[in-house]
Formats: C-alpha cells, structure tokens, sequence
C-alpha cells in the first residue's frame, strides 16, 4: 500500500437514542437530514473536499442502511484501489472470541491493522454524528505548525451550554493544560466537538497502553487524559463556522427548518464545498396543477400534487392532491394520500399515510412512555410505517409498524400516545 | 444477452439551430436532469447488454464529458463496458466518418474482436424504453437477417415522412422501404434501431464500403432487402427524437405527462451521470405549478408548465410559461418567460421579456445575456 500522510476514521456506530424511533432501525448517522442527505453526508463530504481520500468508517449499531449508503464510496468518489472507503465492523479475531467496539478509542484500537497498512503520520478522528463544514486540511497544518501530538476541534459554546460538553481549558496560545468531562463548573468555554488529529505513532502507543486498562477505553475519558498527563503536545483548534449536533428530536428538526431560510445559516447550495450523498434517484420532480409549495426544499423525483408549506421533503415523495404538509420533514419514498393534513411531525422513510389522515393536532401533552424524548409538540412516524386512512392523530405522538384501524379506538390518537407494533421476527 | 450494443451518437442538425452548434443531438439536455442518450444506453444496459460502442462525430466533447465515466450506467467493466469512437487518423484512413455505414466500418475490429452473434444499433438521440431482449427474441423466432424496430405514426403528431417508411408484409417481412418518401405508403416509420448478425453486418460493411457506399440505411438495408430476411419489429411505447426545435420542445413537455413520465418513474430506471445538487428550495414567493423542478433550482418567481433543470433561478415575480430553462440559466426579478428555451447559462436580467410562438418558441443560446 502506498503511504497516506494522513487518513480518517469515522466513528457511524453510535445509536443516537434520543432521536428516538428514528434510530430505532438505524445509526444515527444514517438519519436522513435536509432531504436528500444523510447526516454521514457531512464528514465523509468533508473528508473529501479536503483531499482525503482514505476514510475507513467503523459501524456497530443497526449498520444495514449505512452500509448500502456507502458502498464501496462511489458517491464521494472513493471508490479506489489504493485508500477510498472502507466498512470497519467488529469482527472475531483469530481463535478468540468476537469482540463488540466498547469505547470510541477500542474501535481505533481494534482497527489498528486497518491504519497500520496505510502507515500513516496523522490520524483523523471523526465522529458520524455532526453537520457541519469544515476543512481538516487547515486543521493539520495547524497540529503541524504548533508541533502538536493531538490536536482537538473546539467550539465556543455558552458557559451554561459548556457543562454538558467535554471542556479544554488552554492557555493563551490555545495550548491545552487540562481537559474536564462535561465540568459542574466550567472554566472554560471551549468545547470539543469530538474532532481529533493525533499523530499516528503517539496514538497508536497510547491506544495499546490503555486497553490494558480500561476495556471501554474512550477518548474524552481516556485517552485525552492519558496524553495530557504523559506530557505530550495538546492545542485546541478553534472553530466558528456552522456546527449542529442533531441529538434531539427538537434539534434535529430546527437544524432541518434552518435550510429552509432564504439566506440559510448553513448553505448547501455553495458549488466549493458540495455535499455528496448516494442518491438512486436522479429524476426531477413534478409539481401539479393545484400544487402550492412555499418555504420549502424539496428532493427528487418527488410528485407534489398537494400543498407544501416550511418543510423538508426527501427524495420520491408522494403528496397527493388536497394534503396539506406544514412545518415537517418528510423523509424518502413516503406516500402521504389525499386530504392529510400534517403539522410539525417528522416521518420517517418508507412510510405511509393512509386518506385524510390529520395529524400534529391538539393539546401538547409530553409522550406517556418517553417523556424525555418527545416532549416539544413534534409527532414522529417511523419508518416503513402505514398509518391507516382517517385517523386524528395528536401531538407527541410515535407510531411506527403496521397497525390496524383496530389500535386506534375512535379513529384517534390523543397527544402523547404511542402505537409500535413490532415488525415480524426475522428468523 | 447475446448481443454487442452500437449508438449512433454522431448526428447534427441544422433543424435544431443554434441549441446544437456546441452539442452533439445526442447530448442534448432532455426532462430536467437528463441527455437524449441516456435513454438508449440504459436500455442497452437494462437489456443486460454488457459491451456497448458509441460512435461520435460533431461536438463530440459535450457527449465525452457526459460519459467520461461509464460506471453509472453500469458500463464500467474490466471485460466489455463502453467504448466512445470518434473519427481519428491513421495511415489508410484519413477521413471523417462518410456515412452511417462507414462510422461502423472504421470501427470494424470492434465487431470482429467481439464473440456475441447479434449486434444491436439504435441512434443516440432517440427517447423511448425498450427491452431489447424482446426484439432480439422476434429477431430469432422469425429467423430474420435484419430486425428494424419501427412504430406506426397513424394518430400521432409526427410526419411519417420525416422518416424511414416501411411497408410490411402479414408476416412482418419488409416489402418495401423508402427513406423520407415525399407520397408514403405506410404509416410504418423506422425507428433507426436494427438487430443483425455480426458476421453478416461485417460481410456486408466489407461489401459496401471499399466500393464507395457508405450509408447504412441506403446502402446496406435498402440494398440488400430482397436477397435479405429483413423483418419490422413494431414497437408500441413512447417514442420520439430530437430532429427539430418544435420536436424538442414538445419531448420536454411531453414529461409533464404522467403517462411519459412513468418511463421515468418506473423499473427499470433511465440512467443518468450524477449530479450532486441540493435539493430544490421554494421560497416564500414561489408558485411553481405543472412543471419539472430539478434539484439545485431555486425559485422566487411562478412558473407554469415547463422544464427546468438544474441549478436554475426563478427571481421575485417573475413569469415563466410553457418553457424550457437549461442548466445554469438565471431568471432575474420580474421577468416574463413564455415559448421560450433559454439554453446553459443564459442570464436574463431584471425586468427582461422573452417571448415567443407556441409553435415557434424563442431561443436564447448558451450563455448569453438579455
């Protein structure tokens, strides 16, 4: 193999549990976000545009959706013979048992092989959670000007925002001296975004030092620390561009309502910095003779018949004549029929609404069954879902499967209800 | 499937005026997001056909460019795959192509390095969807030297005599053939699409052409039609080509219709090289209704029936009506579009009106600015 200077690992293997059914069937990184795109979109786009052409990605939750997303890399061009993307899962090494990724750093660790046959300088480590642009060439020359062993993304947070971040606290120089885990009281505004550029052989070292300690061995709680007290070289890198971790159902659906701007704070349409993504479909979208659509972004080979108002529409959607959409995302293949009317929800890909189907009305009443998750008004539909013809359907509200009519007693879901009927066991 | 694909991507026409003078027919730009030619080699494709030719000639860099990677066609193969032939020079030929018959000629190891018994020749600027598995089965079942693939025009908006006419027996078998007849017999046209053997197309180009005959209609199927078991294959679905402005107006609209449409929306699909555009924004203003949006388009203005493709801006109250608005092209603030193809890159600016004949519409060349 030809040598890298530098490649990137790609953390996709995170569940993301707050954004609730939606990652129920998938990581989190595969979530769609801004119609089209997949929130993995983001840092493999990254990788490429700052001439990376070596991006293994590790999965561990649910990868079936994030696997066929990424192929063999063909749609970031990275389908190469030397270096291009790579699908790094756990695996069962040799008379041993298998082992599961238990820690961010016991991924890197378990893939040592994998970077070693590239013989890097620098590692990049992302994570595939985050959606942002960003240009990690300027990062590594930073690490190579400052003579760094580690150098760490950061943004400037709020002092209430910075304690539920992991914390550099640097000198003047952004020379870090002590890094804190999500600090009770911060000293510091200066939160790590989960970006690191470590140099190869210091990693490498420090990955083999620790798993003989902790078996979950982790960045933020391991490894940071561990360099920062062996005296190595540690600089925070600051950035203070656009940077959305679309955790939460709220966040999740405000960062999607932000393209919609007509000068949007995160801007897809700059031709420099394109985002790429595996879209099958190529085809335009017809927009009927009675279609209304405003304030929207719509994907490809949609048919909007209906009417479209402040929302996210995915690719080959289906809004029949008379639905009405408003303030939601509507994700790939989705079928919303006749007469619907859809109001602050989020519907998952695949998924169907039966005839004259209202739905996000009523009292905001926070979800019985997750409150912490549904709580801000936003129903969710999962994917691969049929909702059955004309239901009233509240606020905070999950659905996801194939119920029947049955489950729903008088045509009605209040606010805060929650219907999954589980999929049929695969066997 | 037991056939080698040829697309006769080297066509011009001066009926298309000035859209063609800097593209090849075949690489004209056709419902939002695609090329004329990607309807014949995604059938090609589609129809498991796994070595295809395209033989280019006029403004061949427009096609190059489309297809500088034949992986998204499925085309990208170590054995087979697709090979571009364009006129080249070398110590016994220094021509351009002279016909039809001798772009295939000069290109003949093509044929006679590959090991398939059919070969299937379509043109490169056709819009249609068709499985070529079943005109090849005709082509066997009949016992036929050569298949042509060819509709009936009764009841349809084109003139046959625009056309090959065919005139056919009960069986099928080709009687007669006149190429554009002035007084048709039939309303049986050639599609420009044929099957035949290798070794008979190679036996008869060697035939035709060191004797000076270098057409593949008049000098190879008409010629030959009587020794020759030529049959008509009668295709039913939409079809149409590019061979004039009005022609290629109304391909455009024509996907307005969700019966054409359907060739789109349905397996197997037409492919296209991608491009990574975002998706379509509808400001606040937008009122955009019976038409074709492509992704990377922006619109502020109301737009009416018509095709837009990729990348392009509608401005604030703005008109656009019954047009055709290429790649790139930006529509400033209160303009009036109507007849109209604004090609590539084309600015209109604010306030502008372009607007023409429904059976005449204007248009505006690549990268001008009104």
């Amino acid at each position: 193999m030809r040598k890298k200077e530098m490649l990137a690992m790609l953390l996709a293997g995170g569940q993301g549990s707050r954004l609730g059914i939606l990652t129920s069937d998938k990581a989190k990184p595969a979530v769609a976000f801004g119609g089209k795109y997949r929130i993995i979109d983001f840092p493999m786009s990254n990788c490429v545009n700052s001439g990376l052409d070596t991006v293994g990605v590790l999965t561990q939750y649910q990868p079936l959706t994030l696997n066929q997303h990424i192929g063999i890399g063909i749609p970031w061009d990275l389908d190469l013979k030397n270096g291009g993307a790579a699908i790094l899962a756990p695996h069962v090494k040799g008379g041993e048992q298998g082992e599961w990724y238990s820690g961010t750093a016991n991924a890197i660790y378990q893939n040592i092989p994998y970077i070693d046959k590239y013989d890097p300088e620098y590692v990049l480590i992302l994570s595939g959670d985050h959606i942002y642009k960003m240009d990690y060439s300027n990062m590594l020359d930073f690490h190579k000007k400052n003579g760094c062993d580690v150098t760490i993304a950061v943004l400037e947070v709020t002092m209430e925002e910075a304690s539920r971040f992991g914390i550099m606290n640097a000198d003047e120089n952004d020379k870090i001296y002590e890094f804190e885990e999500k600090p009770e009281h911060p000293k510091s505004n200066l939160a790590s975004m989960g970006i690191y550029i470590f140099s190869w052989q210091k990693l490498r070292a420090a990955l083999i030092e620790d798993n003989k300690v902790h078996a979950d061995s982790d960045f933020g709680k391991h490894i940071i620390p561990m360099m920062l007290n062996a005296g190595e070289v540690l600089y925070a890198y600051r950035f203070k561009d656009y940077w959305k971790d679309v955790g939460t159902i709220e966040s999740y659906w405000a960062a999607n309502m932000e393209l919609i701007e007509t000068v949007p704070k995160f801007n897809l349409y700059e031709d420099f910095w394109k985002i790429y993504t595996n879209n099958e479909s190529q085809l335009p979208q017809y927009t009927g003779p009675d279609a209304l659509i405003q304030k929207s972004i719509v994907s490809e080979g949609c048919s909007i018949l209906g009417e479209v108002n402040h929302s996210v529409i995915g690719t080959s959607v289906v809004i029949e004549e008379g639905a009405v959409v408003r303030d939601s995302i509507i994700m790939e293949n989705c079928i919303i029929h006749k007469g619907c009317v859809i109001d602050r929800c989020i519907i998952d890909q695949n998924t169907e609404i039966g005839e004259n189907v209202i739905m996000g009305t009523g009292e905001n009443i926070v979800n019985e069954d997750k409150p912490k998750i549904y709580n801000t008004g936003i129903t969710v539909i999962g994917s691969n879902t049929v909702v059955p013809a004309g239901l009233t359907i509240g606020k905070n509200c999950v659905i996801y499967g194939k119920p029947g009519p049955e489950c729903f007693e008088g045509s009605k879901l209040e606010s805060g209800k929650t219907v999954i009927v589980e999929k049929e066991a695969i066997i | 499937m037991k056939a080698i694909g040829i697309i006769m991507a080297g066509g011009n026409s001066e009926r298309l005026k000035n859209l063609c003078t800097l593209r090849a027919i075949s690489a004209m730009p056709v419902a939002s997001s695609f090329r004329a030619i990607d309807f014949s080699l995604s059938n090609m494709s589609n129809s498991n056909i796994k070595k295809v030719a395209v033989i280019a000639q006029f403004n061949s860099r427009s096609l190059q460019d489309h297809l500088s990677s034949a992986k998204w066609w499925d085309l990208g193969r170590k054995n087979g795959g697709l090979f571009i032939f364009t006129p080249f020079l070398s110590n016994d030929n220094s021509f351009w192509f002279r016909g039809t018959a001798d772009s295939i000629y000069q290109n003949i190891s093509f044929l006679k390095r590959s090991n398939e018994p059919y070969v299937i020749i379509t043109s490169g600027d056709a819009i249609y969807k068709l499985d070529f598995h079943e005109v090849l089965n005709a082509h066997i079942q009949k016992g036929a030297d050569i298949t042509i693939v060819c509709k009936d025009l009764a009841n349809t908006d084109k003139d046959v005599r625009d056309f090959g006419v065919l005139e056919l027996d009960g069986d099928g078998r080709l009687a007669n053939f006149e190429e554009k007849p002035l007084e048709p017999k039939s309303t049986i046209a050639s599609l420009g699409m044929y099957v035949i053997g290798r070794s008979l197309l190679i036996k008869l180009l060697e035939d035709a052409i060191p004797n000076g005959r270098y057409d593949l209609v008049k000098d190879v199927i008409i010629r030959h039609r009587k020794e020759l078991n030529v049959y008509g294959y009668k295709y039913e679905g939409y079809w149409t080509t590019l061979n004039s402005v009005n022609a290629y107006m109304k391909a455009n609209m024509d996907f307005l219709d969700p019966r054409v449409r359907s060739m789109l929306t349905t397996q197997p699909y037409i492919d296209t090289k991608p491009k990574d555009e975002p998706p379509a924004k509808y400001n606040s203003s937008a009122d955009v209704r019976d038409s074709l949006i492509a992704s990377g388009t922006i619109v502020d203005g109301s737009v009416r029936h018509s095709v837009l493709f990729r990348k392009v801006f509608v401005g604030a109250n703005s008109n656009v009506e019954n047009s055709i608005i290429m790649e790139s092209s930006y529509i400033g603030k209160g303009c009036v579009i109507k007849n109209a193809i604004i090609d590539k890159e084309v600015v209109i600016s604010d306030g502008k009106q372009v607007i023409g004949e429904p059976d005449n519409p204007v248009v505006i060349s690549k990268g001008e600015i009104v």
